[in-house]
């Protein structure tokens, strides 16, 4: 095999490999946000917001599918695009 | 006993430190998987979760202040406080490069080993009196066997089963606190001493 082609390959292998980590790391606060979902499905009264009368302050504020979602929506929104750009920028830096 | 009407319950404050723990298991999970030197590219970010780990060891303070419905509780919380607040600087001081050697990870290895003990030693129940017993046998024992983690990140520092062992570790620790209610069964089990269950 030529040093070319071994080179090309090599390259092709590492590009595959830091897609599939871009692509797990954009799914990470989906599957985050997801889970939060299922959860408040499989128990809506954990939502108390949903039925609010009668509850207190304490037991208004804790929501936690609510925190799960939240936590997913922010890491994608906010913390993703940043370090996805920068994955990007390192593989352009590699190539 | 006014106190006592307007805290939070005690599971509330056990979902607010596992969305903490949510967070910061994301993060490092985060690091994992792009490596140090692209999560380094913006400055900021290197300080991103030890000081949220340190935040959170200040947060515990307060639930050590006012949770004290026994003596071994207060030492709990603030063990781990402290614990936090250790392991969260070392990791600060590494991330500015104050700190060099990568044995001040040891600090989070020793941290999840004392916490998992005083989880350990401060739930006097065996494993299925309730759920909230239950929950702490796995953690105290989740916390201590995972402190390997950190150890191993002290060694070899670039062990990529380290930084994602860690990242699961907290992500693990907040599905198990997530789970946490007041008085509520375990897998059937709930012992006549555990009183109704509820919520």
């Amino acid at each position: 095999m030529s040093a070319d082609l071994a080179h090309e390959l090599q390259r092709g292998r590492a590009e595959r490999a830091l897609s599939v980590r871009a692509r797990i790391l954009l799914a990470l606060g989906p599957v985050t946000a997801l889970g939060g979902l299922v959860w408040a499905v499989v128990q809506p009264y954990r939502l108390t917001l949903l039925h609010p009368h009668g509850q207190g302050f304490w037991w208004l504020l804790a929501e936690p599918p609510l925190y799960v979602i939240l936590v997913g929506v922010l890491f994608r929104f906010v913390l993703v695009p940043g370090i996805v750009a920068d994955l990007l920028a390192a593989e352009e830096d590699e190539a | 006993m006014t106190l006592a009407r307007i805290q939070p319950q005690a599971e509330f404050v056990h979902w607010w430190f596992a969305t903490g723990f949510l967070s910061l298991g994301l993060l490092l999970l985060a690091e994992a998987l792009v490596g140090e030197e692209v999560w380094g590219r913006r400055p900021w970010r290197r300080y991103l979760w030890p000081a949220f780990l340190f935040a959170m060891g200040l947060a515990m303070f307060p639930v050590m202040t006012f949770f004290t419905n026994s003596t071994i509780h207060m030492v709990a919380h603030g063990s781990w406080a402290q614990f936090m607040l250790l392991a969260g600087s070392a990791e600060l001081g590494l991330a500015r490069g104050k700190l060099r050697s990568p044995y001040w990870h040891l600090c989070a290895a020793v941290g999840l080993v004392v916490s998992g003990t005083a989880v350990l030693v401060h739930e006097q129940n065996d494993w299925l009196f309730s759920r909230a017993a239950f929950l702490h046998h796995t953690l105290g024992w989740t916390a201590v066997t995972c402190a390997v983690f950190p150890l191993a990140k002290a060694i070899r520092p670039r062990l990529p089963v380290a930084a994602y062992g860690l990242a699961t570790t907290f992500v693990l620790i907040a599905v198990l606190l997530y789970c946490d209610r007041d008085t509520a069964a375990i897998f059937g089990h709930l012992s006549y001493y555990a009183g109704l269950p509820h919520r």
